[in-house]
């Protein structure tokens, strides 16, 4: 339901976009078209047609993988779509894991002492980093490496994983990184209120009293039931990023889907863009349907309701 | 429900407690820091909005690309602007569309979240399907792709951070009315004769605004930064009006010329936004009954 809604709200969106696809693929020349010339190729693109059965024609190629061709590049939307969401997914994998590295450590020392300096100064960095935007980070570091010590790996042009892992990772460490942080301060809200709200539980005054050590208490018994909704939170997260990178995609070439959006609404291509917004949505929902379920897996309190 | 049982306490006139708790977000230093820093923000602004300073317009090519200086104090960019004047105009602009956006969204989102909540049926159904679907796009994406398809100026910007907001007042105002609308005081007022439409604005609504403020100023930070994003992509306020994403597009290929370019606009972005969620937190602290993760 919520799909369908979402297939017809990007297909409207896009229809009311001034310009055409015609233009867009041929430029000016568009304009020294005869009006045959111009009633042909509106048939070819299916531009003629009543905007239901556009629609329609359209959703019926989704649904058997046919996504639609880009006007000026002519690759299927399909394959330049399983070109991108390789890297976006990486990127979003990477960000993630510094997410998690930053975020949960960050959490839990702000939680080992609430309300004193080490929580304060947590807590004050997490607001900080929440309110710097990513691509202002990211042109701020990316301009401070290459005018210091010169190490710009986007440079040159974006090798796949498969390709060139090591040029491949070098390159993804910034964005990751840019990314990382901005998605840091979330996870570790997360940790420290969940840490907080274990601790108080009475099988933590029980476990104490009878007498497991301190550590054992803090790992076993608190993180591992803390880290429950810092999963919900990381899955939240990496929904966002699959559609939320585009902007460090832009800024650090790197060809992932958000860029292809991009790329696709500056050519005014609507199967390109159309397509793509869709595939992300779609994934977006799953994303978060595959959060519910590992949440129903890792806790099983939610499990029994 | 704890809600339910807080309801109870609710004493006879709010308003005084109202102002307390005011006070008592803006006793917090997070809070002072916060209003100070927004006091300045809007200071400069609304200075820049009346055409106080520098034309940010005025160029003067025969200055490009200089220092900070006494004349300049944030120095100039390629086409010899007054960067200063620059950045206090781009700030006025992402106010304007912050609260223009906003406002939109809050009057929107809560009349539709409050009377699907309260009235449910066909219109709750209905409006879980409309957020439901605005929900699936990730924010920025959804922004994007709506300033993308309207003419671009500062209000069609506003209007698409609008729509993308609208689903989260709607679903932060539903939430609590689901509980309120069974609340013995509610139920008492439509037993005393008063229509059902008039009990919603009279008796629930006013004691919803706690949340709906503290979301509010949460958004105000997002949409802020949102602006700032669409303009540095290219889809944001056009030029030659200033916005702090667009100059920190610009400054961008110049930091190793110019770096104060990226500084001013960037410095300003983020005392803005650290400004608005300091307020949040100190409001959300005072106003929210959920609120304090103590």
């Amino acid at each position: 339901m919520t799909l369908i809604g979402v297939s017809i709200l990007t297909f409207v969106l896009l229809r009311v976009v001034p310009g055409d696809q015609i233009t867009a693929a041929y430029g000016t020349a568009a304009g020294d078209l005869s009006p045959e010339q111009l009633q042909a190729l509106e048939a070819y693109y299916g531009l003629n047609e009543p905007l239901l059965s556009q629609y329609l024609g359209w959703l019926g190629g989704v649904l058997t993988g046919n996504l639609g061709v880009s006007a000026t590049s002519h690759l299927s939307v399909l394959s330049m779509t399983a070109q991108s969401l390789p890297n976006t997914i990486e990127l979003a994998v990477l960000a993630i894991g510094i997410g998690l590295v930053l975020g949960v450590p960050g959490g839990m020392l702000a939680a080992s002492r609430p309300g004193r300096a080490r929580d304060q100064i947590s807590q004050l960095t997490s607001l900080v980093a929440l309110s710097v935007p990513s691509f202002l980070l990211a042109a701020a570091v990316s301009s401070w490496l290459v005018n210091t010590i010169g190490w710009y790996p986007n440079g040159e042009g974006y090798r796949t994983l498969g390709e060139d892992p090591l040029l491949n990772l070098q390159q993804m460490l910034l964005p990751a990184l840019v990314l990382g942080i901005s998605i840091a301060p979330p996870i570790l809200q997360t940790t420290r209120a969940a840490i907080l709200a274990v601790r108080s539980e009475d099988f933590i005054r029980t476990a104490r009293a009878k007498g497991v050590p301190a550590r054992r208490l803090q790992v076993r018994h608190i993180l591992r039931n803390a880290l429950i909704p810092v999963v919900t939170m990381s899955g939240l997260q990496f929904g966002f990023l699959l559609g939320g990178a585009l902007v460090v995609e832009q800024i650090f070439a790197i060809p992932g889907i958000g860029r292809q959006v991009l790329l696709g609404l500056e050519q005014k291509e609507y199967a390109v863009v159309q397509s793509t917004v869709l595939v992300i949505a779609v994934m977006f929902v799953l994303v978060n349907l595959l959060t519910d379920v590992i949440y129903r897996l890792v806790d099983p309190r939610v499990r029994v309701q | 429900m704890s809600a339910a049982a807080d309801m109870h306490e609710v004493p006879e006139v709010p308003t005084t407690r109202a102002s307390g708790r005011w006070r008592q977000a803006f006793r917090t230093p997070g809070g002072i820091v916060g209003l100070v820093l927004m006091a300045i923000v809007t200071t400069l602004a609304l200075l820049s909005a009346a055409g106080f300073g520098p034309d940010p317009a005025a160029q003067e090519v025969s200055e490009a690309l200089q220092g900070p200086s006494g004349t300049h104090w944030f120095g100039t960019d390629q086409f010899g602007r007054d960067i200063f004047a620059r950045v206090c105009s781009g700030l006025a602009n992402s106010l304007r569309v912050a609260i223009v956006s906003v406002t939109v969204a809050a009057l929107g989102g809560v009349l539709l979240g409050i009377l699907a909540g309260y009235y449910q049926g066909i219109l709750d159904r209905a409006v879980g399907v409309i957020t439901n679907v605005l929900f699936a796009f990730p924010s920025l994406l959804l922004a994007l792709a709506l300033a993308a398809t309207l003419r671009r100026s500062w209000l069609t910007v506003a209007i698409a951070i609008a729509v993308v907001y609208l689903p989260i007042f709607a679903r932060v105002a539903r939430g609590p009315v689901l509980t309120l609308r069974h609340a013995e005081y509610v139920l008492a007022a439509t037993a005393v004769g008063r229509t059902r439409l008039s009990t919603l604005f009279v008796h629930v609504l006013p004691n919803i605004l706690g949340i709906l403020v503290v979301q509010v100023t949460l958004s105000l930070s997002w949409a802020i930064l949102t602006e700032a994003a669409l303009s540095f992509l290219g889809f944001g306020t056009p030029p030659p009006a200033a916005s702090l994403g667009g100059m920190i597009y610009e400054a961008q290929t110049l930091t190793s010329v110019a770096p104060w370019m990226l500084y001013a606009p960037g410095a300003a972005l983020i005392l803005a936004v650290v400004g608005l969620n300091l307020l949040g937190d100190g409001l959300r602290a005072a106003l929210d009954p959920r609120g304090g993760s103590k």
